[in-house]
């Protein structure tokens, strides 16, 4: 009987503690308070700036972080699991202090998210643009889906651009149209490796004297791994082959005015803008 | 040809005459027995392979002839996440290592299999600031020895995995933490703390291996009254970082400890802690049995962009020149004299802006156009430095230094930040450059006597792995991609590879057990063995 109690007491106890470290995990303590959005500022200049830029406006490997609309959910709840967590299958690592990440104590995960909420851009709607307009170019006329995926549809030669409403601003989705190789998209993510491959442009002689241009998937310093623009994957041992080059131009065409006006492009980026909230 | 013959027949007799020890259960590993470590190449003893952190194995029976050949002999799982980043010891056929979150393993080192294992039960609030890392324990007599990321040291029984002492050394709610592999010496169990980024004060110990009793420590910082203290503004040096956090090397003959330091805290903001911030990114040379210093040389002075000079200081003999070298983080190929300290060169190996110049004591001079401001600078090397942590290696048959070097510039700002103890302290905040160049790197065979790069390796991407030389002519390292690769030592050509499936983040060492060499290396989550078929 005794043993009971003291296990139901036991128990009770446990749950009391996993409610209060749940509800810790739920809820912005420090929700509007200035001074801990000043403290989340340096910590997210020392910890997340690497990847997601200064200001938070996205960098090399991480999204920009000041649109509401974010791809893994932007509830304190959600925001506080993505922290401390990381998203298995991204750079993302897990942050908090049992993580292999950066090591952030709860408390400052919420000065981080503090500071996030901010610096959020307060839209009072969807970007400009028509963004029914815009998918009808992708898919048509700007034949952006003979290359980029949507929601299943399109192609496969450029990264599938599903999330990237909830990843990149609408300014950095119009630059790389008009200028496809001042970054170059990231690409597959390995768990142990530091960075991600880009979608370098690779160009190999085959030993037989074929010339084959694609783009890269995956490459090592012994072999690569790359898709040409019909989307055939081929696989080299670099040392069997006559020839092995790779740069730094997107193989993604320069939209420019000519290409594309203005008003399309707006049209375009309103339509990419909107995709990518979690569901 | 008939070199390496005769080579390979006394390395049999050698091993043969070792393996009459392990019949009869593993002997006791003596101080001895370390400063010999050359006499049984079968074994690897202490971290960096002998005390003079050459990390060469006197083994050939892998060699640049039958390279190509090697195959994988087992795989051992740690199922742990993070980065695994141990150096394995092999005693007489049984291989000791360490994993994530101070795991460690006893391994039957001709099979994998385990023998015992440990795993210490860390508090939820240890903060290390890069990883639950660990590189490795030290033996000595029937003990291992491990410095645990909760700040403590403990021996535990060589043969069962027992705990047999277990001390703190300091308290680790302040920031500090134990991730290196400690040395032994004498009857010393000598480590440095890890913390530089959370405003500690570094300090390096020694243990009675018997007891547990802390026979010394040399903090790194100098307190009031102590030469050097004058170095630091103010009250700056109570929060100096100068951690210690790889493990040193030791000279027989003169008694002296090599140990090196990082950076000091906040490590990219000088503003607060005026003055060359003695003894951060310094080399000390160190007395093993008091731990007094005897002479120091220091890389970066005021250092703001974490030149950490944590890298293994290897001691080369030249004719009758004793020296110390060391690739250090700043982008510098440094040579010194073992006896003073002195510096005789200091060249790059890699792209180097931060410096121009030397001042009289040879160390390079910062310039003003690299000194990060709050908007940024762009800096070469950048945050990781042209090499960092990773073990180099020096095989005194070619004469050659090799090490992993990256190819990086990042842009360098400070973020001011008030101290908070047991928190963050950086005081800086690195990127990248919108328009930055890829980030590239290489193993680079550097010839200590004239600082010249003989041959690189490129990486595609840059690697953290630690290198392995061996009499077999052979350079073994791995990459970020997940290769395992051996080298031709005198050209760097790729006579080998085999891929893990996992970065490395670790160095490769080499052992022998029933007269069959085996080259391991952890990377992923496993540690892999390899030997001829």
């Amino acid at each position: 009987m005794l043993c009971t109690r003291a296990k139901i007491a036991g128990w009770s106890a446990l749950l009391l503690l996993m409610t209060a470290t749940l509800s810790a995990q739920n809820k912005n303590p420090y929700a509007g308070n200035p001074k801990m959005a000043i403290a989340g500022a340096s910590q997210f200049r020392i910890n997340c700036a690497f990847c997601h830029g200064l200001g938070a406006h996205g960098g090399g490997r991480g999204p920009d972080l000041t649109s509401a609309h974010k791809r893994h959910g932007n509830s304190d709840a959600e925001l506080f699991q993505t922290i401390n967590l990381g998203i298995p299958g991204t750079a993302m690592p897990p942050n908090g202090t049992t993580g292999q990440g950066v090591g952030m104590t709860d408390e400052e995960i919420w000065e981080v998210i503090t500071y996030l909420r901010s610096v959020e851009v307060k839209t009072s709607g969807p970007p400009p643009g028509n963004a029914a307009h815009g998918k009808e170019l992708f898919f048509g006329d700007a034949n952006c889906s003979g290359c980029h995926m949507v929601e299943g549809k399109g192609g496969r030669f450029g990264p599938d651009l599903t999330g990237v409403g909830g990843a990149r601003a609408p300014e950095y989705i119009a630059d790389s149209v008009r200028n496809p190789s001042r970054r170059l998209a990231k690409g597959l993510f390995e768990a142990t490796k530091e960075f991600p491959q880009e979608y370098e442009s690779v160009t190999v002689t085959t030993a037989d004297g074929k010339e084959i241009k694609g783009v890269a998937l995956n490459e090592d310093h012994f072999s690569v791994q790359l898709m040409d623009a019909s989307e055939h994957i081929y696989m080299f041992e670099k040392d069997k082959l006559r020839s092995f080059e790779k740069n730094r131009m997107s193989l993604m065409p320069v939209y420019d005015t000519s290409l594309l006006s203005d008003k399309d492009l707006q049209d375009i980026v309103a339509f990419l803008a909107g995709l990518g909230e979690k569901q | 040809m008939r070199e390496l013959r005769l080579r390979r027949v006394h390395l049999v007799l050698v091993i043969l005459a070792s393996f009459s020890l392990s019949a009869n259960g593993a002997a006791q590993v003596t101080f001895e027995r370390i400063v010999n470590s050359s006499k049984e190449p079968q074994n690897w003893l202490t971290y960096s392979g002998n005390y003079a952190g050459h990390r060469f194995s006197p083994l050939d029976q892998v060699n640049t002839e039958n390279a190509h050949s090697l195959v994988a002999k087992w795989v051992y799982q740690t199922a742990a996440g993070g980065k695994f980043e141990t150096t394995p010891l092999v005693v007489d056929g049984i291989l000791y290592g360490t994993g994530p979150d101070n795991r460690v393993f006893a391994l039957d080192a001709r099979t994998g299999r385990p023998i015992w294992l440990y795993q210490r039960q860390l508090p939820g609030d240890i903060r290390p600031c890069c990883g639950r890392v660990n590189r490795g324990v030290a033996i000595l007599g029937d003990k291992v020895f491990l410095g645990t990321l909760d700040s403590h040291v403990m021996a535990l029984d060589a043969k069962t995995g027992n705990v047999i002492w277990d001390v703190t050394s300091v308290d680790y709610k302040l920031g500090y933490s134990f991730t290196l592999a400690p040395l032994a010496v004498k009857n010393l169990i000598i480590l440095g703390v890890s913390g530089g980024e959370y405003g500690i004060r570094g300090f390096v110990d020694a243990y009675d291996a018997d007891t547990g009793e802390r026979k010394w420590r040399f903090y790194t910082v100098p307190g009031p009254g102590e030469p050097g203290h004058e170095s630091w503004e103010g009250d700056s040096w109570k929060i100096g970082g100068a951690p210690a956090w790889i493990t040193g090397t030791y000279e027989p003959a003169s008694n002296l400890l090599f140990w090196p330091t990082g950076n000091p805290s906040p490590s990219n903001r000088g503003a607060g802690r005026a003055g060359d911030n003695l003894y951060s990114n310094t080399l000390l040379a160190l007395d093993a049995d008091t731990g007094k210093l005897k002479w120091y040389s220091q890389f970066t002075g005021h250092d703001e962009h974490d030149w950490d000079a944590t890298q293994i200081p290897v001691m080369i003999d030249q004719g009758d020149k004793s020296l110390i070298a060391q690739a250090n983080r700043n982008g510098f190929f440094y040579v010194l004299d073992r006896k003073t300290g002195k510096i005789l060169s200091a060249d790059p190996f890699g792209k180097v802006t931060w410096a121009k110049g030397k001042d009289v004591q040879g160390r390079p001079l910062a310039v003003k156009e690299a000194q990060p401001t709050p908007e940024g600078r762009m800096v070469c090397p950048g945050a990781a430095g042209t090499t960092n942590w990773e073990s180099p290696t020096f095989d005194s048959q070619t004469g050659l230094f090799y090490v992993t070097t990256r190819e990086q510039c990042d842009i360098f700002s400070t973020a001011p930040q008030p101290y908070e103890a047991g928190h963050g302290f950086y005081g800086s905040a690195y990127f990248p450059a919108d328009d930055t160049e890829p980030y590239w790197g290489a193993l680079r065979a550097i010839d200590p006597a004239s600082g010249k790069i003989k041959w690189e390796f490129q990486h595609p991407s840059p690697s953290w792995s630690g290198v392995l030389s061996t009499a077999g002519h052979l350079v073994f390292t791995g990459d970020a991609e997940g290769n395992f690769i051996a080298l031709d030592a005198a050209s760097g050509k790729a006579l080998w590879h085999f891929q893990t499936g996992g970065a490395v983040y670790a160095a490769p060492m080499a052992y022998a057990v029933d007269g069959k060499e085996y080259v391991a290396i952890a990377a992923g989550e496993s540690l892999y063995t390899f030997g001829l078929p």
